[in-house]
C-alpha cells in the first residue's frame, strides 16, 4: 500500500462518467487539487472531456472550456494572453488533451504554443488510440497492438512525442503514471513554478481499449512503468534529461499478458517489442548521462 | 452626408491601414494573426502601432489562422475584447472554429479581405470566402470603401459585444484593401465612449466551476440555436442604431440597407462591397440619360435585413442584382438570397442575377449602364447570367 502525498481539497467532483476502473479519472483528482483553484482550463475532445462532464455539469471545480481536438494548445494560448491583459498573470491555464490530440491532429497547435514558449500547463493522457471514438490507432499506438484500425496489430512505432517537445527546448516535459500518484502530484506542483510551456504525458491503460481487466489499470500502469515500457522522467530546457531510475527494467512479459491488444503476439513479436524497450532505455540512459 | 471638412481629422489611407487604425482605436485586449495576402497590411500595420506603443493588445502570432481563431474564441471566453483579421485560404481553414465561435456567443471581431479561393491560385477581389461562411452564426458586414472599412469595424465591436455573437467585416481585395482614400480618423475619446466594455451574461470566471461548449443534449443544443436567432433578429436594429448614432457623432451615418436615388426608380442595382461604388457612378450616368437608375446597397449581409429590402425593394419594377461571387450550381449568392427574401411580398421587382467580376474580372461603369439599358422592362429570367 502507498500512501499518497497530495491534498485533496475537493477540485474534482464525483459523478465523472469515465468507465468504471478508468485510470484518467484517478489522476484528474491529483492534477485538479495540485493545480488548485486559480486556474482555468480547457479539454478537447476526449475521454477527459467526459470525465470533465456533459452541459451543464462539470466534474471541475475550475471553469473549463471545452474546445476542438487540434485546437488544445492554441486555445490555450489564448486563456493565457487574455488573462494576462486582464492583469491575471498569476493564474496557471491547463490543457487537457489525449493522445490523438496531441500526437496527432493538435501537434500543429502545440508545436507553436511550445515554439513560442506560451505560459501554459499542458497534459496528455496517453492511452495510446482514440478511445473516445471506440479504440482506433493514433501515432501514440505502440507497435503490434490490436486496435480498432490495426486488427492484425499496428505496424509502425509509437510516435516520440518527448524528443518532439524537447526539440522545441521547453522548460519542462514529464513523464508520468497513475500507479504513481505522488510523483504525478510532485511533477504538477514542479510545473506551477516554472513559466512557459510544461507538458506533461500521463500513461493511461485503457480498459476496453486495451483490453484490461476493470481492476487492472493501475497494476497495468505500473506494470508499464516497472518494465521501462514507460519510463517516468523529466526533461528541462529539452536538454536535461532525470530519470526516475537507472536501475534494469524488468521484462515487458507480466505488462503484455495484462492486455488483450498484445494477446496474438508470437513469441518472436515479443522479443521484438522487447528489444525495442532495451533499445529505448539505453537512449534514455545515454541522454541522462548526456548533460 | 460628410461632416464639415474643418472638423475632419483626414489622413491618406488605405482599406486595410483604415482598418488597423478603427482597431487601434477600438483597443482589443488580445489579437491573434497570420498573414495571407491581401490581409497581411492589417497585421502589419497593427504590429507597427504595438512597436510604437500606440496599440498594447496582446499579440499572437501562431503558427495558422487556425490556431488564431481558437485564440481568439478562448480569449473572448475569458472576457476579452479580441480582433482577428484574415482572407480567403485563412478564412476557409478556419471554417470549423467559425460554427464553434458562434456556437459559443463570443464576440468576436474579425475583418477579412475577400479574395478568390484556390483552385486555381488566385488573389483577386471575389466574395465567396466569406459568403461561403453565411450559414456559420457570424454576422457579416460588407464595406465598399476604406471609410466604410474604418467605421464599420469600429461599430462591429458595439454589436459584437451587445449581442454576443462574433461580426465578420469584408472588403474587397485590393479595390478597397489596398487603394488609397482621404479617411477621417474619429478621436480616440470618442470611440472609447461609443465602446463602453459590456459585462458578458456567460463568460469564463474564476470560482464558478462552469464549463463552457460542454457536450450537450439535442434539446439544450436546439435551444443554443434558438438563442442565436434571438440574437440574429435584433442585429438589423441595432446597426441602424449604431449608423445613426456614428452619423450623430462623426458625420457619416449608415445602416444596414443603403439606397441611392430609389425613390422614384425604375431599375436599381444591388450588391455588396465595392461594386456598390461602381454601382452608384453608373446610376448617376443613367439618370442623365434619362433612366431612373437607383442603387441598393447591402451592407449587412448575416443576418439577412429581409423587412429592409422588401422596403426598398417593393414597387421597383426591375432590380440588378451585380454578384461578385459564384455558388456553383446556383450562382449568385446574393441573387439567391434576394429570391427568397422577396418571395411573396406585393410589387416584388424583377430580378436579374448578373455574376459580374467572378474571380475578380475589371466592371467598368459603361458595363453597369448597359446592363440597365439592356435588363429595363425586360421580363425576369431566373438563371444567372454571366457578364463579360
Ligand atoms: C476535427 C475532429 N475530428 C474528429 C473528431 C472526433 N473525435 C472525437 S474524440 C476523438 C479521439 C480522440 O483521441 P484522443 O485524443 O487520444 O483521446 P481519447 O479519446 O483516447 O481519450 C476523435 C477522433 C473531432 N472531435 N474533431
Ligand atoms: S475508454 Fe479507456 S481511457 Fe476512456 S474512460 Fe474508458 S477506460 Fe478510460
Ligand atoms: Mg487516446
Amino acid at each position: 500500500m502507498q500512501k499518497i502525498d497530495y491534498c485533496d481539497d475537493g477540485q474534482f467532483c464525483s459523478g465523472h462518467v469515465a468507465c468504471a476502473g478508468c485510470a484518467e479519472a484517478l489522476s484528474m483528482r491529483v492534477i485538479l487539487n495540485t493545480v488548485g483553484e486559480n486556474a482555468v482550463g480547457v479539454v478537447s475532445p476526449s475521454c477527459v472531456a467526459i470525465i470533465v462532464g456533459g452541459h451543464p455539469t462539470s466534474s471541475a471545480r475550475i471553469p473549463f472550456q471545452h474546445g476542438t481536438l487540434e485546437s488544445a494548445a492554441a486555445s490555450a494560448s489564448g486563456m493565457k494572453r487574455a488573462l494576462r491583459a486582464q492583469g491575471r498573470d498569476d493564474t496557471t491555464v491547463l490543457c487537457l488533451a489525449g493522445d490523438g490530440g496531441t500526437y496527432d491532429i493538435g501537434l500543429q497547435a502545440l508545436s507553436s504554443a511550445a515554439e513560442r514558449n506560451e505560459d501554459i500547463l499542458y497534459i496528455c493522457f496517453d492511452n495510446e488510440g482514440y478511445q473516445n471514438t471506440g479504440g482506433q490507432r493514433s501515432s501514440s499506438t505502440p507497435m503490434s497492438a490490436v486496435t480498432g484500425s490495426t486488427p492484425a496489430g499496428n505496424t509502425t512505432q509509437k510516435k516520440n512525442l518527448i524528443e518532439i517537445m524537447a526539440a522545441h527546448r521547453v522548460p519542462y516535459i514529464a513523464t508520468a503514471s497513475p500507479s504513481d500518484l505522488s510523483d504525478l502530484a510532485a511533477k504538477v506542483t514542479k510545473a506551477k513554478t516554472i513559466r512557459g510551456t510544461k507538458v506533461i504525458i500521463v500513461i493511461i491503460p485503457c480498459l476496453p481499449g486495451w483490453g484490461v481487466a476493470d481492476d487492472a489499470a493501475v497494476k497495468t500502469a505500473r506494470l508499464a512503468v516497472e518494465s521501462g515500457v514507460f519510463p517516468l522522467f523529466e526533461v528541462e530546457n529539452g536538454v536535461t534529461y532525470r530519470l526516475r531510475t537507472t536501475e534494469k527494467p524488468a521484462p515487458i512479459a507480466a505488462y503484455l499478458d495484462q492486455q488483450k491488444r498484445y494477446r496474438h503476439l508470437s513469441d518472436e513479436d515479443r522479443q521484438a517489442l522487447q528489444d525495442d524497450v532495451d533499445r529505448n532505455w539505453q537512449r534514455l540512459l545515454w541522454l541522462a548521462a548526456g548533460e | 452626408m460628410n461632416a464639415p471638412l474643418k472638423n475632419r481629422n483626414l489622413k491618406l489611407l488605405n482599406g486595410n491601414h483604415a482598418v488597423a487604425w478603427g482597431v487601434r482605436l477600438a483597443a482589443p485586449d488580445v489579437a491573434p494573426l497570420y498573414p495571407i495576402t491581401p490581409q497581411t497590411p492589417i497585421l502589419e500595420k497593427l504590429i507597427e502601432f504595438q512597436s510604437q506603443d500606440l496599440f498594447d493588445a496582446e499579440l499572437l502570432t501562431p503558427e495558422s489562422e487556425h490556431s488564431a481563431m481558437a485564440s481568439a474564441i478562448s480569449a473572448s471566453a475569458l472576457g476579452a475584447r479580441v480582433f482577428t483579421a484574415t482572407s480567403s485560404q485563412g478564412l476557409l481553414l478556419m471554417h470549423e472554429l467559425l460554427h464553434y465561435a458562434a456556437g459559443a456567443r463570443v464576440p468576436i471581431v474579425m475583418f477579412n479581405v475577400n479574395r478568390t479561393p484556390a483552385a486555381p491560385w488566385g488573389f483577386w477581389p471575389d466574395q465567396i470566402d466569406s459568403l461561403a461562411q453565411r450559414d456559420t452564426g457570424w454576422v457579416q458586414l460588407y464595406c465598399e470603401n476604406p471609410q466604410d472599412s474604418l467605421d464599420t469595424v469600429i461599430q462591429a465591436f458595439r454589436i459584437a459585444e451587445t449581442t454576443e455573437l462574433p461580426v465578420m467585416v469584408n472588403h474587397d481585395a485590393f479595390w478597397v484593401s489596398h487603394s488609397v482614400e482621404p479617411v477621417d480618423l474619429p478621436a480616440a475619446d470618442l470611440v472609447q465612449s461609443f465602446l463602453p466594455r459590456v459585462k458578458r451574461s456567460v463568460q469564463m470566471e474564476l470560482g464558478t466551476g462552469r464549463a463552457l461548449s460542454a457536450p450537450a443534449d439535442q434539446a439544450s443544443w436546439n435551444l443554443s440555436r434558438r438563442d442565436m436567432d434571438v440574437a440574429m433578429h435584433k442585429v438589423p436594429g441595432l446597426i441602424d442604431a449604431a449608423g445613426r448614432e456614428w452619423g450623430d457623432l462623426t458625420g457619416r451615418v449608415s445602416a444596414p440597407v443603403e439606397t441611392d436615388r430609389c425613390d422614384d426608380a425604375e431599375i436599381v442595382f444591388v450588391t455588396m462591397g465595392s461594386m456598390a461604388g461602381t454601382a452608384r457612378e453608373a446610376v448617376n450616368r443613367l439618370r442623365d440619360t434619362g433612366i431612373r437608375a437607383g442603387l441598393v446597397k447591402v451592407r449587412l449581409f448575416r443576418p439577412l435585413p429581409v423587412a429592409e429590402l422588401r422596403d426598398v425593394l417593393a414597387g421597383v419594377p426591375g432590380a440588378l442584382v451585380l454578384d461578385r461571387n459564384y455558388s456553383p450550381g446556383t450562382g449568385g449568392v446574393l441573387h439567391q438570397e434576394l429570391k427568397s427574401a422577396l418571395f411573396g411580398i406585393n410589387e416584388a421587382p424583377n430580378l436579374f442575377g448578373l455574376l459580374t467580376g467572378v474571380g475578380g474580372i475589371n466592371v467598368p461603369v459603361e458595363t453597369l449602364v448597359s446592363l440597365a439599358q439592356e435588363y429595363r422592362g425586360a421580363d425576369p429570367v431566373s438563371d444567372p447570367v454571366w457578364v463579360e
